[in-house]
């Protein structure tokens, strides 16, 4: 069909530009939605690659600052004023400047660690092959060369080519050693020091019971100190001498400058020369970066190092709160829809209960600190507890509180979900079964309820993945920005319900907003996000292709 | 094979079995589904249970009485911090601790040593520093202070008392003259003494102590001056606790307020009229912390003053507000210690409570008709001590039950002219380092707050959502809107941690640097959308190779994208040419707008972009579900799709989309981490869209775990819970009612 051209007026006034407009705003939350995730994915993903170290050589500058050696950051530009007014000089006429942010590292040498460098005091730049990038237990990246290493004090002497063989060997000797210390300082004495509270427990409980002294429960109790008390001593003294074995070795470095350093190996976590690395020697640092940033601790107050009790928290809160929530939410929804009366007052319930999932997370939180944990958990302190008081054990927040506040936020999407698959279970099934003489019982827990499973966990994991992103509530029940332990180990009752966590989102709060240092932690709060974000999209994802399937399942059967 | 017809006993037995098992069942379920909702409403009860106390009157308990020997009158009465010991200082010049449970004498003491002369006047100092100053017939002032060591002999608490004084007696001058009245404080090594000897001779006295450290004596140094009031009598004098303000008060009912900062030069500040209409004032007290007196008169009004700076630095004592009359004349006045409460007992026999920041009479009721010429509350404000007028002479001692005086509806909501200030003022300020700060409960600030991001973001929100989701249920493939609703129903889950963070760390200070191009952006995207559209209307049909419709927001991707590149660009180029390359810091220093980078304007794109897919996905279905029947008659009738969009489907699904709306307001409402991590959490009262605030939600998590269990503090920020949990609740509510009648609409057509 051939038509007709318009004027730009007719076409104004038929309406086109307001579709066009219409589509407009899609195509930008679509824009908004796939960029953020985008910045997220880029951001968090380039935090592993090794970055390469490039040498500036600056002009006029004296002996002592002629170099910078560093991870370039950021490169902007910006108005000659704006510097001008920062107290640095520029050239007469220049309006406009160009400059680059450095990662310098070595804060213990030089106070800082990122600095912005305008490209016009920048005589060359290049990447100097032999430099290396020291990740280190404290005082951020060291940039520099490495000279030579020191064994008990007094140097080694080695051909040229086996320096980085010799310096790899003394860092898994470290690793190994470093491995052991904390076996012995979480593992093994944290666990005497388990035994010894609970020992302490013990005596306390006695002595509020006023069993006389006499009592031969004192002597053994005496005894079993006794013997965790060697055992403690035997403990502590492996690992003074496994201090001294880990301060063995030191790495005596330069900086790009000629300031001389003796780094010793026990604060070395990780030594590498980017500049050197082949492509298949960057994709494997990558991979061992992101293993240990799953798997390992986090270190320097949480900007380094890795989440793994953050993630091992947030799973272990979620699978708690999993279990509590799943009873309770399908108990509810099989009340409203199958036994309830089905009047204006269930209808009046239906609404509250839908409602409640809008209700902001921060009153949950509110109501879990006043109610779960100062009465509840206040009066099981009282009643479970005594010999532990005044210091409180459920009376101040912890997993259980946190698990318990986060049930009771995502009952209402667990009830909403079973009962839609309960609606959409066809009449004649239930009747079917009814008329085959099953009680209603049997007709709900052998046809009725198999066949809403999967809309059960669908409303089990849409609750999850809510849950997981949550973090206003937790804030006042439970999560601690470092937690000392895990809350499952290897001491009875192993499952320590009464201790604070970590929690992703809230590592991401904490690091990103309360670290001294956030330039330094902004890239791993990137890849925290991102680690928060595929979690959270995973789980959506079932959940959709879940109910998809649901409703392909029961389509069917309806007609 | 057994015969089913046939009823055996077994049969019967498995039955019954069968019947028991579905009678457990429904109980376990209606008792599971109960509970379950039971715990739900919970929330709500709990969250009233603890606001509760907030809005409860004080109460107060049975007096108890001790005896008193008639001849000896009562100059003073004190409780200590545990109101197990009391002190009465009689005008016999002896003072006596005694048992409050018992009555017992504890300790007793003389305070003159010879009786050449007798004690006539007394006052105490600061109610923290426990100072009494004495004065007598022959001129002399002694400074007392009582002292209570307490200790845990068999892990039970034993207060001993002591009366210590500070000095030796201090000659005012030479003539000996009795002293009339007496005022004074004394705390550290500073001490301020002042004396009126006869009707309107005023001395003023400074002490301090220098104490050597290598002999162990200290020498007090003393500065005096006088002031002479010809023809006036002076009924009362009163120094604050910083020893600064002198305030003078005549039997005209004039009050003077000098500055006596230097002891030898006292200076006037202020002179007002203190009584209104024919009444006369009887007395007046400080309240905590020295800065503001209450002023009691003969017909019973009560009123607050304090000293006013205005812009020129001149401080004027001002009448702050005044408080619900007694109905007899003020006897006497009994400030709290800590709290900026006070007692007060009239002339008819009436005791009330007052508390000056929250305006509020807290407790009105009669003391059996006797008349209290003394009274002094405990520290811990928890028991009143009080002495009766003739003809009882007797002293008594009661209860009180008054733990959130600080909380009235004015406090929480209105201006409030707090101490200090220039005038009546919005403040939010919980708490502070030292013991009688005035804590400043407005939640006014903090609601403004959440409603300026609410109001943000919602214009944010509103017009992408809205017109998005139109576009997508009427206009789109059902191809591409397969993939568009779910990404963007997923974007809601997104944790607003995340965007709280992306929000203030990377939105924020880009915002800062490119705020021309965004605003910029706001022009440039909607007519670059408008010129590709007709673009493509120009292009002859014979060159297009698909047919575009429907699948527009696709091809406008690339379109919006080289407009935002565009107009970053050109908003760079603008900053560097007219705003000498940061358009924020030009506001700021040229056009006095501040602009902080944490601000309004971030937060509402976050929580916009938070609330967006709520929006979106609710809206999209209403416009989705309106009925084909009614968009294919309107297209029939001749109207463009266009026309139809707004004039039926529009209108179809506005219900729907108004519901839509509320649910996302309910979600901006309580948002917390967003507000919490891209703003600066200061609570100011300002539309500036490029300055921050604190909202009712991220103060709660960021005070409530330091507020003190069942304190005040604690409560309100309940009380804040249970403002967002009502607020939120409610818009949800009328949201789900519209959506249904809706749905019951669509149905019927």
């Amino acid at each position: 069909m051939e038509r007709k051209r318009l004027t730009f007026r007719e076409w104004l006034r038929g309406g086109d530009p307001g579709i066009w407009l219409t589509a407009g705003t899609v195509s930008f939350s679509l824009i908004m939605v796939f960029g953020l995730l985008f910045l997220i994915m880029v951001e968090g993903m380039g935090h592993f690659w090794p970055k390469s170290l490039v040498r500036f050589q600056m002009l006029d500058a004296t002996v002592s600052d002629r170099f910078s050696l560093g991870e370039i950051v950021d490169r902007e530009t910006v108005t000659a004023d704006q510097v001008r007014s920062a107290g640095i000089e520029v050239a007469e006429g220049q309006e406009l400047v160009d400059r680059t942010l450095l990662k310098t590292g070595n804060r213990d040498v030089d106070g800082f660690d990122f600095y912005w460098f305008l490209d016009d005091h920048i005589q060359s730049r290049d990447f100097p092959l032999e430099v290396f990038t020291a990740e280190r237990e404290e005082w951020g990246n060291f940039y520099g060369t490495a000279l030579g290493i020191e064994q008990g004090g007094k140097a080694i002497t080695m051909l040229e080519n086996g320096l980085w063989t010799q310096i790899n060997i003394r860092l898994d000797r470290k690793r190994t050693i470093k491995k052991r210390i904390k076996q012995i300082e979480k593992k093994e004495m944290g666990g005497v020091n388990y035994r010894l509270e609970r020992l302490r427990l013990r005596l306390r409980k006695l002595e509020m019971a006023s069993v006389p002294l006499s009592d031969n429960r004192y002597s053994e109790i005496k005894l079993e100190r006794n013997e965790l008390d060697t055992l403690y001593a035997s403990l502590s003294g492996e690992l003074s001498a496994l201090y001294k074995k880990i301060d063995r070795d030191v790495l005596v470095a330069e900086t790009i400058n000629g300031n001389l350093l003796r780094l010793p190996f026990s604060t070395l976590v990780n030594v590498f020369q980017p500049n050197k690395m082949s492509l298949l020697d960057k994709v494997s640092h990558y991979f061992m970066k992101m293993a240990e940033f799953i798997l390992d601790e986090p270190r320097e107050a949480n900007t380094e190092g890795g989440v793994f009790p953050a993630i091992f928290g947030t799973v272990m809160m979620v699978l708690l709160m999993s279990v509590i929530v799943t009873p309770f939410g399908v108990i509810a929804a099989i009340y409203l829809h199958e036994y309830a009366y089905q009047g204006k007052v269930t209808r009046i319930i239906r609404i509250a209960v839908n409602n409640l999932a809008g209700v902001p997370s921060i009153v949950y939180g509110v109501f879990g600190l006043g109610f779960f944990v100062y009465i509840v958990g206040g009066s099981i302190d009282k009643l479970l507890f005594p010999a532990l008081l005044p210091a409180p054990t459920f009376g101040t927040p912890g997993l259980l509180w946190s698990s318990l506040t986060l049930a009771l936020l995502t009952v209402p999407v667990v009830i909403v979900a079973t009962e839609e698959g309960l609606s959409r279970i066809p009449k004649n099934i239930r009747e079917g079964s009814l008329a085959l003489g099953a009680t209603k019982a049997e007709t709900l827990w052998r046809t009725v309820l198999p066949m809403a499973t999967p809309a059960m966990i669908t409303g089990l994991i849409l609750a999850v993945a809510r849950a997981a992103g949550e973090v206003a509530p937790l804030m006042m029940v439970g999560v601690v920005k470092l937690a000392p332990s895990l809350p499952l180990d290897g001491n009875f009752p192993y499952l320590h319900l009464d201790q604070k966590f970590m929690h992703l989102g809230f590592h991401i709060y904490d690091v990103g907003f309360q670290s001294p240092n956030v330039e330094a932690a902004r890239p791993l709060v990137y890849a925290t996000s991102l680690l928060l974000i595929v979690i959270i999209v995973v789980l959506n994802l079932t959940a959709i292709v879940v109910r998809n399937r649901l409703r392909d399942k029961y389509d069917g059967i309806d007609t | 094979m057994q015969n089913s017809l046939l009823i055996t006993e077994e049969n019967r037995r498995f039955e019954k079995f069968r019947l028991l098992k579905d009678r457990i069942f429904s109980y376990v379920m209606g008792l599971g589904g109960v509970a379950v909702i039971a715990a739900i409403t919970l929330i709500f009860v709990f969250l009233f249970y603890s606001v509760f106390p907030l809005f409860t009157e004080a109460t107060v308990g049975d007096a108890k009485y001790y005896a008193h020997e008639s001849s000896d009158d009562i100059l003073y009465l004190a409780l200590e911090e545990y109101a197990e010991i009391g002190l009465k200082v009689k005008s016999s010049s002896g003072y006596e601790f005694f048992d409050t449970s018992s009555g017992d004498s504890l300790l007793t003491g003389k305070i003159l040593s010879e009786n050449t002369s007798s004690l006539t006047a007394f006052a105490r100092g600061d109610l923290r520093s426990r100072v009494l100053l004495l004065g007598t017939s022959n001129g002399y002032v002694r400074v007392l202070r009582p002292d209570y060591a307490i200790s845990y002999p068999n892990d039970l608490r034993k207060i001993t008392p002591t009366m210590t004084s500070l000095f030796d007696p201090v000659l005012v001058d030479d003539s000996f003259a009795p002293i009339r009245l007496i005022a004074g404080q004394s705390v550290e090594d500073e001490t301020t003494i002042v004396t009126v000897s006869s009707d309107a001779d005023v001395s003023i006295l400074g002490l301090s102590v220098e104490s050597s450290f290598l002999e162990e004596e200290v020498s007090v140094s003393i500065e005096r001056s006088d002031l002479n009031f010809e023809g006036k009598t002076i009924s009362q004098v009163a120094v604050d606790v910083e020893q600064r303000n002198l305030y003078v008060l005549f039997s005209d009912g004039m009050l003077e307020l000098y500055d006596v900062t230097d002891k030898t030069a006292p200076s006037l500040i202020d002179r007002v009229k203190a009584a209104t209409g024919g009444a006369k004032v009887t007395t007046f007290e400080f309240l905590s912390g020295g800065l503001s007196i209450i002023i009691g008169d003969t017909a019973g009004n009560l009123s607050q003053w304090f000293p006013v700076r205005d812009k020129d630095n001149i401080y004027s004592l001002v009448r702050i507000r005044e408080f619900a009359p007694m109905e007899g004349s003020v006897t006497t006045i009994a400030a709290e210690y800590d709290r900026k409460g006070f007692a007060v007992g009239d002339s008819a026999g009436n005791f009330a409570i007052y508390h000056a920041t929250a305006e509020q009479r807290v407790y009105f009721g009669v003391r059996e008709g006797s008349v209290a010429s003394f009274m002094s509350m405990s520290p811990r404000a928890d028991a009143v001590i009080f002495g009766l007028s003739d003809p009882d002479r007797k002293i008594g001692i009661f209860e009180v039950y008054n733990e959130h005086p600080e909380v009235s509806f004015s406090a929480l909501w209105n201006s409030v002219w707090y101490e200090s200030r220039q005038e009546p003022l919005f403040i939010w300020q919980s708490s502070a380092s030292n013991n009688d700060f005035e804590p400043k409960f407005s939640l006014t600030p903090l609601a403004y707050g959440t409603l300026k991001a609410t109001f943000y973001s919602m214009l944010f929100a509103i017009p992408l959502a809205v017109l998005g989701a139109i576009y997508t249920a009427y206009f789109m493939t059902p191809r591409m809107r397969a993939v568009v609703k779910p990404s963007l129903e997923i974007m809601a889950a997104l944790p607003t941690v995340i965007l709280g963070f992306l929000a203030g760390l990377w939105l924020a200070p880009l915002l800062e640097e490119k705020l021309p191009g965004f605003t910029l952006a706001l022009l440039v995207m909607p007519l670059l959308v408008i010129l590709a559209a007709y673009l493509w209307n120009r292009i002859p049909e014979s060159w297009k190779r698909f047919n575009l419709e429907g699948w527009e927001a696709l091809v406008l991707v690339p379109v919006l994208g080289l407009a935002a590149w565009l107009s970053l660009i050109m908003g760079d180029f603008i900053q560097v040419t007219f705003f000498n390359g940061s358009l924020t810091h030009w506001m700021s220093t040229e056009m006095g707008i501040t602009y902080d980078q944490r601000n309004s304007l971030v937060v509402g794109m976050a929580i916009g972009f938070a609330v967006i897919p709520t929006i979106f996905s609710i809206s999209e279905d209403a416009v989705f579900g309106v009925p084909r029947s009614l968009t294919m008659g309107s297209l029939a009738l001749g109207a463009t799709a266009w026309q139809t969009a707004l004039r039926v489907v529009l209108l179809t699904a506005s219900p729907g989309i108004f519901s839509a709306i509320m649910i996302g307001m309910g979600r901006a409402v309580g948002e917390t981490m967003i507000v919490l991590m891209a703003t600066g959490n200061t609570p100011i009262m300002d539309l500036n869209i490029f300055e921050g605030f604190r909202a009712l939600s991220a103060n709660i998590a960021v005070e409530m775990p330091e507020a003190e269990v069942a304190s005040t503090h604690y409560r309100i920020l309940f009380l804040a819970a249970l403002v967002l949990f009502l607020v939120t609740f409610m818009v949800n509510t009328i949201a789900e009612v519209v959506r249904q009648r809706l749905r019951e609409k669509y149905s019927s057509l």
